[in-house]
């Protein structure tokens, strides 16, 4: 909407008498004090609280062996002693290609399917009652039938991560194309735009940023399945090694994972967001 | 005269919740080439949708609409509209949204050089020069409108249709695209439509004013032919006697004929 404005840099007026060249560093320095500040306070709040309770229960480790034992794990991240030993990394790496495959194949089906539905108000009334009918369903239901089918277990969890990220890609998808702006379509129509063109150029542009939010749900969804599916499938990932330490009641590496599975997910939505901006056109 | 749009006992309704709506009624309407038309009338009387039956974006309910010797039969590019909330396409520069036209038209016959050459002159002759690679984000609403202009006319249209063009912008903005337009048609001779309800407007563009009755069931009201001479000037006409008879003439009929019914 706005023309991108120029921040004034703090050299810029160097006619300007001597305190107004001081100014704008203090404003930054206070800006980013306000910025850093609150979260700042809020993590060691936490922190403090975590210390407290931790002292007061039997089981639960305090930050400070926590941190310890994290020092320790990501010392060597990458070891590999067989299937059920492996360092944080690969299980780390193991559950993101899983969410990665999965979701990959969510947007393959789900995307074309959304633009479909959208574009075509029958294809869209035969299959909406199947969605609504799918959709409220734990996406861990479906892993018996992962199981039964695929006969083995990294294949069922990715089957799993591929149905609880469909919905969103299709439902956004849909959605999207449902409200492009009938001013775009009439361009489209005064111009005579072949199918192809119209795709290309008018319905994929104007969808994209309903797209990407389809695409940030389905990525959290996945990434927040993957670790039950892993626990109940085992082998490798992070699920799998949640369980792995709580049989070996190794609570801090509990811990670790929660706090590993929090900040993966963040920076996949960071990530994306940052992606989105990209495509956020303003008329 | 050479009937180059005719509209002959046209009609149009909607289907809606509350049943039929008849929205237009035996509307005759015959324009020549070159000639300059405008459709006013209050608010709700139907002239956008007569301008969307001749795009061919709406389909006539009854009668017949024939452009060039040829029945409307759907939009094309032969008719150019340029749209009341300009619809220019966000993610793609003006040079994008000109040459999407340009090339729908003429890429079959011409080199890329002389697409190119063809979308630089189109926005260069509404004075876009310089915003060729902005989008539409970047630039103002009257730049917008004068894109949405340079995009119709790019593709040589037979007719220009124009949906309120001008109405979204403020009076001294519209006023300056009005000049634009007068001076653009007076190069191009471009057959044009256009609906306003701004009744200087009219006067000030038009060949004739086709003044339509208030609706349901809208029609032609009543036809004004404005016979000042070319090229209109908008100081030299505010003294000139003429031009505000043919005001008074259309605000007579919008505010005594056609009393606009109490909102």
């Amino acid at each position: 909407m706005n023309a991108p404005l120029k921040t004034p840099l703090p050299l810029a007026a160097p006619t300007r008498k001597a305190p107004r060249l001081v100014l704008p560093g203090v404003a930054a320095l206070t800006s980013l004090l306000k910025a850093v500040v609150p979260p700042l306070l809020g993590i060691l709040l936490f922190i403090g609280v975590w210390a407290l309770i931790a002292t007061k229960s039997e089981g639960l480790p305090g930050p400070v062996s926590t941190w310890a034992a994290a020092l320790e794990l990501f010392a060597n991240p990458f070891y590999d002693n067989g299937p059920n030993d492996m360092g944080i990394g690969w299980n780390i790496l193991h559950s993101l290609g899983r969410v990665g495959i999965g979701f990959g194949l969510a947007a393959l089906v789900g995307i074309p399917l959304g633009f479909a539905i959208g574009r075509f108000a029958f294809l869209a009334g035969m299959l909406s009652p199947i969605i609504s009918l799918l959709r409220p369903v734990s996406p861990l239901a479906w892993l018996p039938i992962g199981l039964l089918v695929f006969e083995a277990a990294g294949p069922a969890s990715i089957w799993v991560i591929f149905i609880s990220s469909i919905w969103p890609i299709i439902l956004n998808t849909a959605a999207g194309v449902a409200s492009v702006p009938q001013d775009y379509l009439n361009v489209a129509r005064v111009l005579k735009l072949s199918e192809f063109k119209v795709l290309t150029r008018i319905l994929f542009p104007a969808v994209l940023p309903h797209l990407m939010t389809g695409i940030r749900l389905a990525i959290g969804v996945a990434w927040l399945v993957i670790v039950a599916a892993e626990m109940l499938t085992g082998g490798t990932g992070l699920g799998f090694w949640v369980w792995d330490e709580w049989n070996n009641l190794n609570v801090e590496h509990i811990l670790i994972a929660i706090i590993i599975v929090g900040l993966v997910g963040l920076a996949l939505e960071q990530l994306l967001l940052l992606l989105a901006k990209r495509f956020d056109y303003a008329s | 005269m050479d009937k180059f749009v005719e509209l002959t006992q046209v009609g149009k309704h909607f289907d809606t919740k509350k049943g039929r709506f008849q929205a237009l009624t035996d509307v005759n309407l015959s324009i020549a080439k070159g000639e300059f038309v405008t459709l006013i009338g209050h608010s709700g009387c139907g002239k956008s949708t007569v301008l969307n039956l001749i795009a061919g974006l709406l389909e006539a309910s009854e009668g017949g609409l024939i452009c060039n010797g040829r029945e409307i039969d759907g939009p094309g590019p032969e008719r150019g509209v340029v749209f009341q909330n300009h619809s220019l396409l966000p993610w793609m520069t003006c040079y994008g949204n000109v040459y999407l036209a340009v090339e729908k038209v003429f890429a079959g016959k011409e080199s890329k050089a002389q697409l190119k050459e063809r979308t630089e002159a189109a926005l260069d002759m509404v004075g876009l020069s310089h915003a060729t690679y902005k989008h539409p984000n970047e630039i103002s609403g009257g730049m917008k409108q004068r894109v949405g202009i340079a995009r119709a006319l790019a593709m040589q249209p037979k007719v220009l249709l124009m949906d309120e063009p001008f109405g979204a912008l403020d009076a001294l903005t519209r006023a300056h695209l009005q000049d634009e337009l007068l001076r653009i048609v007076g190069e191009t001779h471009s057959t044009v439509v256009m609906v306003t309800h701004d009744v200087d407007e009219a006067v000030l563009l038009s060949d004739r004013i086709v003044m339509m009755t208030n609706g349901p069931a809208a029609t032609v009201g009543d036809i004004v032919k404005v016979e000042l001479a070319r090229p209109r000037d908008r100081l030299t006409l505010a003294n000139d006697p003429h031009y505000h008879a043919y005001r008074t003439a259309v605000l007579e009929f919008l505010y005594q004929r056609q009393q606009r019914p109490a909102a």
